[in-house]
């Protein structure tokens, strides 16, 4: 992965969650309090628009990582601000890295989303959709970038359906209680949708 | 959706504009996106920094001002703000003697004001933090993220400006700040879902004979859904549910705030502060102040929550203290 893979992941993404606005929306209106689609609309939006000037992708994803906690807010804000910042530093300055190093780096954002959340898996947020598909991406890591991006969108969409029957215990849909099962997680949802960008770009 | 709006997205910062035009006595940055008392810093007084989502007029930034917050950093609608604003607010209030952040518990507030307070110490700025969690119909802190705070901010915010308008230090603010907190327990009921201007449509869809027991204040739906009662049976659920949870010993003295979450008229506010008075009293609670209307919101909700704050002669002396802000002013 070079600087410029980088950019057109950190630019999937962000068309992808441009498209997929309204389901973010409706999934966070039935347990949370509708914002996600919108905050993470705003912040990879910002993010387009400073794309441009780093020249590795650790500066690529340093970069997102630095626009999201300073354009997005909440709680999603912090962390996939958190994730690309730990994402970013843990590639370094390399102009090219292979698919074990960005599998190091994956694990470093997950370490920092949990430092950060407190959440583990069976909690109902995006790490149940994140922890399965960077496991999924280590162990394909081997065969290359293309297969281990697939591996991961696949194990993160597993992870995100998972989330329909777990009762919250992070978050805002944690205050539901009982009532939060029975929906997926907004959060899960967003993390699929980053490796399903991941996964097209690399194909 | 029928709301006087221009543009979904620029909700916040044309709302601010209207903030500035109507109140010249603040400085509102509408690039930083804070409000900000117009004396401030004050040589050796501490700085009083309130934020959180928009969508709960008159909090926050309706309580800069004398005796209350000396800034407000309003976030998104339900979204909390992120750092570099609370920074800024943080730096446009540091007068030396350091800063308190009044921080609501919930997910993302904890995270950026953390991530601002440490940004604002590596710039030497002594920072506190008082966590409100008041709301006691989220029972269980291993479940969930914790209680949310709610109406009892207004009271923490109250009393910590007007300590710290007499020059106390930053820890002396702080340590009010959370006694208020823990003094104090807060219980909601809606009748209907409130509407983002980004989605547009209610939160969740309530028929006209259920209401929504113990709900937050972002329209997110509350623990249970029951059939709606009379007031008088409703105002009964809010006052067990809150003395419940914060017991109180006969002859207690407490501020009782009955606040509207935003869409419910003020003859029904009083409607069910004149039954909670009523409970509290055979309950052989007193109260020693009361606050009735809409002061910590969510949108266009119909609903309201009861706040109970017991209090001693201190925190009562700190409550009427003068109080000038665009949302509540006496004495000054």
């Amino acid at each position: 992965m070079d600087a410029a893979l980088a950019r057109a992941w950190v630019s999937a993404v962000a068309a992808s969650v441009a498209a997929q606005t309204e389901l973010l929306t409706q999934l966070d209106a039935a347990i949370g309090d509708s914002d996600h689609g919108v905050n993470l609309n705003r912040g990879f939006t910002a993010v387009l628009a400073v794309l441009d000037g780093p020249e590795t992708p650790g500066e690529v994803f340093a970069v997102t990582g630095r626009t999201l906690v300073s354009k997005v807010g909440g709680a999603s804000g912090p962390l996939y601000g958190s994730l690309f910042r730990a994402l970013g530093k843990a590639l370094g300055t390399a102009s090219t890295v292979d698919a074990p190093e960005v599998a190091a780096g994956l694990r470093a954002g997950l370490d920092a989303v949990r430092k950060l959340g407190g959440a583990a898996p069976g909690d109902k947020t995006m790490v149940d959709a994140y922890e399965p598909a960077v496991v999924a991406f280590e162990k394909a890591a081997a065969d290359g970038l293309a297969a281990a991006a697939r591996a991961a969108a696949d194990a993160a969409a597993a992870g995100m359906r998972a989330t329909v029957d777990l009762r919250a215990r992070k978050g805002r849909a944690s205050y539901l209680g009982e009532r939060s099962i029975g929906h997926q997680d907004p959060g899960a949802t967003s993390t699929w949708l980053v490796f399903e960008a991941l996964a097209s770009v690399t194909a | 959706m029928k709301k006087f709006v221009n543009e979904p997205s620029a909700v916040v910062k044309e709302a601010l504009a209207g903030i500035a035009a109507a109140h010249p006595e603040l400085r509102v940055d509408l690039e930083n996106q804070i409000i900000v008392r117009s004396d401030a810093p004050r040589r050796g007084k501490v700085g009083l920094v309130s934020g959180g989502g928009s969508g709960h007029e008159p909090l926050h930034g309706g309580f800069v001002g004398l005796g209350m917050l000396d800034a407000a950093c309003p976030g998104e609608i339900f979204t909390s703000p992120v750092p570099d604003q609370i920074l800024a607010a943080t730096q446009a209030v540091d007068g030396g003697a350091g800063v308190v952040h009044v921080v609501k518990n919930y997910t993302g507030d904890v995270m950026n004001f953390q991530m601002a307070a440490e940004l604002a110490g590596d710039e030497g700025v002594e920072v506190h933090t008082v966590l409100v969690d008041d709301d006691v119909a989220v029972e269980d802190s291993t479940w969930t993220a914790g209680r949310r705070g709610t109406g009892a901010t207004l009271i923490v915010e109250k009393v910590a400006g007007a300590l710290a308008e007499t020059g106390a230090s930053a820890a002396a603010v702080a340590a009010a700040g959370t006694r208020v907190n823990e003094a104090s327990a807060s219980f909601a009921v809606a009748l209907t879902a409130c509407t983002t201007p980004a989605s547009g449509r209610p939160g969740f869809d309530l028929p006209d004979d259920e209401m929504e027991v113990g709900v937050g204040i972002h329209g997110e739906p509350g623990r249970r859904r029951e059939k709606l009662r009379p007031a008088r049976e409703i105002a009964a659920l809010a006052v067990e549910a809150v003395l419940g949870a914060k017991p109180l010993s006969a002859g207690s003295e407490t501020i009782v705030l009955l606040n509207g979450l935003g869409g419910t008229p003020l003859i029904e506010l009083y409607l069910l502060y004149g039954e909670v008075a009523a409970l509290l009293d055979k309950a052989g609670v007193r109260i020693a102040r009361n606050l009735v209307g809409n002061y910590v919101t969510s949108l266009d909700m119909a609903g309201a929550s009861l706040t109970v704050c017991t209090v001693d002669a201190e925190v009562l002396r700190l409550w009427d203290a003068p109080v000038r802000t665009p949302a509540l002013r006496w004495g000054a």
